[in-house]
């Protein structure tokens, strides 16, 4: 008898929240985008945020915008051509880096080349590059903003532009998305007032 | 009122979910590795935890109880636990596509969390009342929070630290985690409850 009440009792409790799930999918029905609908039909469903977005929908959502369609590692090649088809694009490579940011970069000086022109100091808009006429210069990498404006200048392409990478010393706390869209590099006559970014 | 202070401090330091308690386990190393999104993982779960302790508590106090079928109540709960997340999230979807786009994804994999099932069962077996199986799912919540935003903080940085190969990636998070347990321990003897 109690085995007939406890089946009785889910079975109730079961139809009721199904009903209430079958009549609120309805009732709550939101259009979307049928492209982007067709896309996360493509996209694996793994959820697995390697795309850079916090699952597939988002990762569609941005693709219907105009974002790259090779970034889904699960999905594979089978994907993106799939996703190919769909949106009338070309098949690309599978992009497994997928770096949003370009590496950052610092100017360095050969000191041994540097003849001591001041061209450099005169370009650099940060004031990073140190040194006084027919001295050899030399750059202060913690201010150097990787802007490439004083390559051009120098008479004996004494500058390179090395790659530099990110650890414990040098690690910062990201900017908040709203503003690391800007995905160039904010160079000093750039910035403007906090007050007007947030505008 | 001191006695939810007590629930609070109790669920969030002293017997912290995930540090202490060991529920939750899954989120805790898998949403960590970006602090966005483990606040938009927390919000979620602070939501979710409340809404279905309260709900849970409803089902075992008005449907379970008077058909003495208190050895049913996991099955019952998992299942009240999956509707109203469901539930909730379309009215969210529906209703303000903002919420939507920061719990978005994480609402429907919270309702696998262990951490929820827990509290639901935990208030059982404490016999909380109504009022402090919310304050009880609430502070359970906040303490998934800070013990996950903490985590996701300190783990992006060992991201660019330089850790011994053999240790890169999952084997330092869960190191890192031992340790943060350990220094929760630190809060045991604070309140007892």
């Amino acid at each position: 008898m109690s085995i007939i009440i406890a089946v009785s009792v889910l079975l109730g409790l079961a139809i009721i929240f199904g009903m209430i799930l079958g009549f609120s999918a309805i009732k709550f029905h939101v259009e979307g985008n049928p492209i982007v609908n067709q896309i996360d039909e493509i996209l694996p469903q793994t959820q697995c945020g390697q795309c850079g977005h916090p699952g597939c929908r988002p990762y569609a959502e941005s693709i219907a915008n105009g974002e790259a369609i090779n970034k889904c590692p699960p999905g594979g090649q089978a994907t993106i051509e799939a996703l190919a088809n769909l949106l009338d694009l070309e098949v690309l490579e599978l992009d497994g880096e997928h770096d949003e940011n370009p590496v950052k970069t610092v100017a360095y000086i050969r000191e041994d080349e540097c003849i001591g022109c001041t061209k450099c100091i005169q370009a650099c808009p940060v004031d990073a590059i140190l040194g006084a006429a027919k001295q050899m210069h030399t750059v202060i990498i913690d201010e150097c903003t990787g802007c490439d404006l004083c390559v051009a200048p120098c008479p004996v392409d004494c500058i390179d532009m090395l790659p530099l990478a990110t650890n414990i010393t040098n690690w910062k706390w990201q900017a908040p998305s709203a503003f690391s869209d800007h995905s160039h590099q904010l160079i000093a006559t750039d910035k403007r007032p906090a007050v007007e970014l947030e505008s | 009122m001191s006695d939810f202070l007590l629930i609070i401090v109790s669920t969030v330091l002293v017997n912290n979910f995930v540090l202490v308690q060991f529920l939750g386990l899954c989120p805790f190393m898998g949403v960590s590795n970006k602090l966005e999104t483990a606040m938009g993982m927390s919000l979620a779960t602070t939501f979710v935890l409340t809404i279905s302790s309260v709900c849970s508590y409803l089902v075992h106090e008005y449907l379970l109880t008077p058909f003495s079928l208190g050895y049913m109540k996991t099955i019952a709960f998992i299942l009240v636990i999956a509707v109203v997340v469901q539930f909730t999230e379309m009215v969210v979807r529906k209703t303000s596509p903002l919420l939507h786009k920061v719990l978005g994804i994480f609402l429907p994999l919270i309702t696998t969390n262990c951490a929820v099932l827990g509290v639901a069962l935990l208030n059982i077996k404490k016999m909380n009342n109504f009022m402090e199986s919310i304050v009880f799912g609430f502070g359970a919540a906040l303490g998934f929070s800070l013990a996950l935003i903490l985590f996701s903080a300190i783990r992006e940085r060992i991201a660019v630290a330089d850790v011994p190969s053999p240790f890169k990636g999952a084997a330092v998070g869960m190191v890192t985690a031992g340790l943060m347990s350990l220094a929760f321990l630190g809060f045991s003897g604070l309140v007892q409850i």
